[in-house]
């Protein structure tokens, strides 16, 4: 599609869409800006962008006042470990799905996918009862479980749309090689699956670090995870935007970054493959 | 091709998800019926016997239900008027040349990674804080009086923060789905003389048609249960109190676990329907 595109036309598209990138990006870099900025220079009237005293102080205040590598590593263990509890269940069964379909698979995938639509709130006693009477409230264990469970389909179903992707024929050539089944998996299947599973397991950590329905309601002290950390900055007591804003910086900052990394998977993990 | 001992093993391979998936589906939802039938206050006297349907009737029928359907009704289809509209026109504009593309691109999908509660409390605090924000400073800058955002224009506030976060997942969709757009066509349109509107009109809007319904529909899923967004900002007051946050009031705070169970009962229904018609796009995909 070689076609001549005029600089001058080229010039317009590049402002125009600068702007709209920079506005709709404004309120995080303001974020990260005031996180830099002592807290009354965070009120300072007119707001203060790029020329005031840069100082680190809020970090280590924020560490220091609320322990935030505590909620730091809960975010961690629990965004991660149900992701490889739900890597480790999902694998298996996307593998036999793509590779032995049955006249049910397509049905089998469809519900998993239904059980995703379920409202937490429509279930949200059921499980707080039973995270009481198992002990499982405010852990860690608990909401890598739930977090596990309602990323599962999702899992399974990014698995499946890469798996599918792998010619059927090179496993068959294995077979006819004489490739067991175990064979098969491990050295035909894994090397071509690697990338697959690897964006599968940052869609979900990115998922499961943000969820705010489950680990909102179903901690308190001990297994808050960030985003019940930064929830508890909503009563605020005095001068608070400084903090508020190295905490939310220090909450967003890995998955920004892992985020801009899985772009494309995105599209294909959300739309459970219907657009690639 | 698949012989009878690798059927058995897909069998096994498949049963820990399903299974899992099975029990989680089925015990929460059987209690939430179980539940949905009693009497059942936890801190005032617990399980108080069986009631029939009288919990359904109440819940539709108490003062909050409608107003509470109607917040619902105007956040999701606000957020979805906004972020599909503007999303095609981005997805437009980013298919263009230009220079730094891949930067802008970006800055657009930045949001989407921002934790629900770090975007609401960012919002809430810094910009729609009616003597701090920068939309006060901005509005006094223009000699106008500010706003107090998140309780004279409570729902319109809540529209603004949950488009700006989703506003990036419908732009991401719509642009990868513009770039499947064979670019011929639109070539051949424009030396038959058709204006950018009419190439617009009838050759992008429709090829476009299935991701913006998938846009739509997963998105109503997603705002249908919209929680964290108005837990931190208003708490459900300023007639921001959607079905979901209701709900969440009735089990949680006043510990009324019967009108709460039957009120999820209802949003369950409520999703299923949006659900069924996803599916069956998502289904007639996985045959092609």
């Amino acid at each position: 599609m070689a076609r001549a595109v005029t600089t001058q036309r080229k010039t317009i598209n590049t402002t125009v869409a600068w702007g709209i990138g920079l506005l709709i990006f404004f309120p995080i870099l303001w974020t990260i800006l005031t996180s830099f900025k002592t807290e009354a220079q965070a009120i300072n009237d007119p707001p203060l962008f790029l020329f005031f005293d840069w100082t680190l102080e809020n970090y280590t205040v924020v560490q220091e006042r609320s322990d935030y590598m505590r909620f730091l590593w809960n975010s961690v263990i629990i965004a991660g470990g149900s992701t490889l509890l739900g890597i480790i269940i999902a694998v298996p069964a996307a593998w036999s799905m793509a590779f032995v379909p049955s006249r049910r698979t397509k049905d089998i995938l469809l519900w998993m996918l239904s059980t995703k639509m379920l409202p937490a709130v429509g279930v949200l006693y059921p499980i707080y009862l039973m995270f009481i009477q198992l002990g499982l409230l405010d852990t860690r264990i608990g909401l890598t479980l739930v977090l596990m469970l309602i990323n599962l389909p999702i899992i399974v179903w990014m698995l499946y749309t890469y798996f599918k992707e792998i010619p059927g024929e090179i496993l068959e050539a294995a077979r006819m090689d004489g490739a067991t089944l175990r064979e098969e998996i491990l050295y035909v299947l894994t090397p071509m699956a690697v990338p697959g599973i690897a964006s599968t397991v940052l869609l979900n950590i990115i998922l499961a670090w943000n969820e705010a329905f489950w680990t909102l309601n179903l901690t308190a002290a001990k297994a808050a995870p960030l985003t019940a950390f930064i929830a508890s900055y909503s009563s605020p007591e005095g001068l608070f935007y400084a903090k508020l804003s190295a905490a939310s910086t220090m909450a967003i900052a890995p998955i920004l970054i892992m985020g801009w990394f899985s772009q494309k998977q995105l599209v294909r993990g959300l739309t459970f493959g219907a657009v690639k | 091709m698949a012989t009878r001992h690798s059927r058995s093993a897909a069998r096994l391979m498949m049963a820990p998800a399903v299974i899992l998936l099975l029990g989680w589906m089925l015990v929460p939802l059987t209690m939430t019926l179980f539940f949905s039938f009693k009497k059942y206050l936890p801190l005032r006297g617990g399980d108080l016997g069986w009631v029939g349907f009288d919990n359904y009737t109440r819940f539709v029928t108490s003062s909050s239900f409608w107003p509470s359907v109607l917040t619902t009704l105007i956040i999701v289809g606000g957020v979805l008027l906004i972020t599909v509209v503007l999303g095609v026109l981005l997805a437009i504009l980013l298919d263009q040349p230009m220079w730094g593309q891949g930067i802008v691109r970006i800055l657009v999908i930045a949001p989407f990674f921002v934790m629900p509660t770090v975007s609401a409390l960012v919002w809430k605090n810094m910009f729609m804080d009616p003597v701090n924000g920068l939309l006060a400073h901005l509005w006094k800058f223009f000699g106008a009086q500010p706003v107090e955002w998140l309780s004279d224009a409570s729902i319109f506030s809540i529209v603004l923060i949950v488009a700006w976060q989703w506003l990036p997942f419908a732009t991401l969709i719509l642009l990868t789905s513009i770039q499947s757009l064979d670019s011929e066509q639109l070539e051949a349109a424009e030396m038959d003389g058709a204006p950018p509107l009419a190439r617009f009109g009838f050759i992008t809007l429709p090829h476009l048609s299935r991701a913006i319904t998938i846009v739509v529909l997963i998105q109503t899923i997603f705002l249908l249960a919209i929680f964290a967004e108005i837990f931190v900002t208003t708490g459900g007051s300023f007639g921001t109190r959607t079905l979901t946050y209701l709900i969440f009031q009735r089990v949680l705070e006043s510990q009324n676990v019967g009108l709460g169970s039957a009120g999820g009962v209802y949003a369950i229904i409520l999703a299923n329907i949006v659900a069924l018609f996803l599916m069956r796009i998502v289904g007639k995909n996985l045959d092609a």
